[in-house]
């Protein structure tokens, strides 16, 4: 339960309101975690905030977490500069999949800031690519300067064997991606519905239209993960304050199995 | 003469649509391109023909004077844009520019229109399949609406 | 084996417990109430003291009885000892530009919690599910559980709100006693029945210099458990209740009580299971020096589900009805068995008298009994 103190190697802006911060790894074996799970941040004084690990996994020397501005201790963070310190706890809750989509296509889609939690997830799928079948990426944001990992973005769609797609809500000026909410994405992405695993990560109402355009795609449900946000304080079951029905979704999520979630995720207020 | 109805036919749009039918539109039908760059209609024109995009991306564009212009959506390979010409005054309520090369089938309003009021079973037809569209516009725009990445204080 | 202690050689087990090194908890008036406490004798004790309890409503009654226990679940149960309503985490110092956290140490002494009432010992068992049984445990209610004697007090009387025998729980206590005594009391006649469920318990009964007990002082024990089951007024059908809640999660019931409920949170404060928790972080002046301390929480504060943004639970219908599923039904997938123990403590405390098996009831579809 006592964050353990960790200094920042670097942070840089991505875009108005979010930044992504680098810290040297907490001991001589590196940082070991899942794509998926998350670290709590304390910063001395202020108080403690989950935010979901958006490095690569295969990189254990540093911990990268892409962190929104919205309160208190995430502006305590961004106030942060290289040498500084923060106390950190974690890894904490269940990854993404990406074991088991192996052998099958894999279709990740991600609103706003969600895509930071998945990252990860499309590190680790690069890393051994030839394990899966096609992999599409489907990523909605507000505006075009909202888009987050602008530049590592352009890179990925310059491989051949990622279909990566881009679309914003709204667009001032010149853009010429497209526009429309990123379920709009989903009708004209090419993979094989009953042989793709779908990763989500978004606000919730985005989710909840996303697996509806992908079950009408066909793919079956118990392929579809998406990950949870709730109110988590401890990080590991103990305080109560992240539950969502029965599950405590600081231990048992924040990805779950849509067929898990499925009956509360239409319910007012759970 | 090779006429466009089968490339109609293989059109998302049209898919199911019995032949007869498909050989009525294929008489309003004609190939277009348009250059990255050009606005196919602009806000306020009457609406002549509505398309269907066979490759490129088209944006819809309002004006706003301190803003400049501001896209609400893009269609690309496999999605229509307009339905202006199905609704009087048949005038355009958006700009429509080709974001990239846009080859498309233009379908022309008139012809189209003569035609559903002639035999309603084909208005009927392409009513059904406007009406699909104008329901996943819709709730597009409504999850637009939401602002759902916007910070809220 | 059972033993017979008779009621005026208590002393003995407060003697044998002292000279074990035990610091004893137990039952004490204080403020028109019984409350567990540190106590010395078996003067401590309430002697002659019973409670009357209903919805809302809780009163110490002066009784003729000799009995030490005649009281049931009084307002706090042994929860705070093991589990304190606020314990300081760690300390961060920042000097020179580096952060040094260091978790706080806590002293745990022994300790005997002598009455402890079946209730409340099946929420003992609870409260080790839900902190040292999974995959994280707290260390601090670790070595104080693990310092705990326990001696269990079975209910020979039924209070105003207990349902403890619907729910399994009592008035009989089950396992996780080191100690267990049963208090007759008759026109010419006051003893303890004593048995041991431990090697730590069984220690402590030669020094009670205690008889075997007869096989009809033995049948007299039963009797009187038999009697309190008898008595008790409420009930709660578990059958099915868990699947039944989960199914219900739009009922219009929750909107009724939410227009009864003030969200006070008094249920959760005097729960013997409930174990939400939050922390508060605080500087010194200087800002060097920082801790954290952790704090009972509870689920009827709109903070509580706060995500940025706002209150995911912003009404009081929707906080009730975490209450209450949480206890009845999602608890049972959390950590295997009910989050409710009968004590009846929500029901007596509940400034407006909510009483949680009426609305299980009225959930099922039938109709209330208590009007």
């Amino acid at each position: 339960m006592v964050p353990v103190p960790c200094r920042v190697m670097r942070t840089y802006q991505e875009t108005g309101d979010t930044f992504t911060l680098e810290l040297e790894s907490l001991s001589q074996d590196g940082f070991s975690f899942r794509p998926g799970q998350f670290n709590m941040l304390y910063i001395h004084g202020v108080g403690e905030v989950p935010i979901s690990i958006s490095g690569d996994p295969h990189k254990p020397e540093s911990v990268v977490h892409t962190v929104r501005v919205v309160g208190i201790v995430t502006w305590g963070i961004k106030k942060l500069r290289r040498r500084d310190f923060l106390g950190i706890r974690g890894p904490f809750g269940t990854p993404w999949p990406v074991d088991l989509a192996e052998g099958n296509d894999v279709v990740i889609v991600a609103g706003g800031i969600g895509l930071a939690p998945l990252r990860p997830a499309i590190y680790d799928i690069l890393a051994r690519r030839e394990k899966f079948g096609k992999f599409v990426l489907l990523y909605g944001t507000r505006g075009p300067s909202d888009i987050l990992y602008f530049r590592q973005l352009e890179d990925w769609r310059a491989r051949f064997d990622f279909d990566l797609h881009v679309t914003v809500d709204r667009a001032f000026g010149p853009w010429k991606g497209n526009v429309g909410v990123v379920t709009t994405l989903i009708p004209k992405a090419h993979f094989d519905p009953v042989n793709t695993v779908a990763l989500i990560c978004g606000p919730e109402v985005m989710m909840r239209f996303t697996i509806l355009e992908l079950l009408k795609k066909g793919i079956p449900e118990d392929k579809i993960f998406i990950s949870m946000e709730r109110n988590m304080k401890c990080g590991i079951g103990l305080c109560g304050h992240c539950q969502f029905g029965p599950h405590i979704v600081c231990r048992d999520g924040p990805v779950f199995p849509y067929s898990a979630v499925r009956h509360l995720l239409g319910i007012r207020e759970i | 003469m090779e006429t466009l109805q089968p490339i109609l036919a293989e059109h998302p749009f049209f898919q199911k649509l019995e032949p007869e039918y498909l050989a009525l539109i294929t008489g309003c039908a004609s190939n277009v391109k348009f250059d990255a760059g050009t606005y196919i209609f602009r806000e306020g024109e009457e609406a002549h023909h509505f398309y269907l995009i066979r490759q490129g991306k088209v944006g819809l564009e309002i004006f706003i004077p301190e803003l400049g212009p501001v896209t609400v959506q893009t269609a690309g390979e496999g999605e229509l844009i307009g339905w202006s010409w199905l609704v009087p005054p048949y005038e355009w309520h958006f700009d429509g520019q080709a974001l990239e090369l846009t080859r498309a089938i233009a379908l022309n309003a008139k012809c189209l229109r003569q035609k559903c009021e002639a035999d309603h079973d084909l208005g009927y037809q392409l009513l059904k399949r406007f009406v699909t569209i104008m329901e996943q516009r819709l709730q597009a725009t409504r999850l637009q609406l939401l602002d759902l990445y916007g910070s809220r204080t | 084996m059972t033993y017979r202690l008779e009621a005026n050689a208590l002393d003995r087990l407060f003697k044998a417990l002292g000279t074990k090194g035990y610091v004893i908890f137990g039952p004490t008036v204080r403020d028109s109430a019984v409350v567990y406490d540190r106590i010395e004798s078996p003067n401590d004790l309430p002697a002659g003291w019973a409670d009357q309890q209903t919805n809302g409503s809780y009163r110490l009654v002066k009784t003729d009885s000799p009995a030490y226990f005649d009281f049931t679940a009084p307002p706090q149960s042994w929860k705070r000892l093991l589990f304190p309503p606020s314990l300081h985490l760690f300390r961060s110092h920042r000097r020179n530009g580096t952060l040094e956290i260091l978790e706080e140490e806590h002293e745990t002494e022994p300790m005997a919690f002598l009455g402890v009432r079946p209730c409340d010992l099946r929420a003992l068992a609870i409260l080790d599910s839900v902190y040292l049984n999974g995959g994280a445990s707290d260390s601090t209610y670790r070595q104080r559980r693990e310092k705990t004697l326990i001696i269990a007090v079975n209910c020979t009387r039924a209070g105003g709100t207990c349902f403890c025998a619907s729910m399994g729980t009592g008035p009989e206590a089950g396992a996780g006693f080191d100690l267990c005594l049963t208090e007759l009391v008759s026109e010419h006649d006051h003893y303890f029945l004593v048995e041991s469920g431990s090697a730590k318990g069984e220690s402590c009964v030669s020094p009670l210099q205690a008889r075997e007990a007869t096989p009809q002082e033995q049948t007299s024990g039963r009797e009187a458990i038999r009697t309190a089951a008898a008595a008790m007024g409420r009930s709660l059908q578990t059958q099915g209740l868990p699947e039944l809640l989960a199914a219900n999660l739009s009922h219009p019931r929750w909107d009724q009580i939410a227009r009864r409920c003030l969200a006070c949170a008094n249920c959760t404060m005097v729960c013997p299971t409930c174990f939400c928790s939050t922390v508060e972080d605080s500087t010194d002046l200087s800002g060097a020096i920082a801790s954290r301390t952790r704090l009972w929480d509870s689920c009827f504060t709109a903070e509580f589900s706060y995500i940025h943004g706002g209150s995911l639970r912003p009404t009081i219908k929707s906080r009730y009805r975490q209450w209450m599923t949480h206890k009845l039904s999602s608890w049972v997938a959390q950590f295997g068995s009910f989050g409710c123990v009968g004590c009846g403590r929500c029901i007596t405390w509940c400034p407006v008298g909510i009483d949680l098996t009426e609305e299980a009831r009225i959930l099922r579809g039938q109709a209330a009994e208590h009007v």
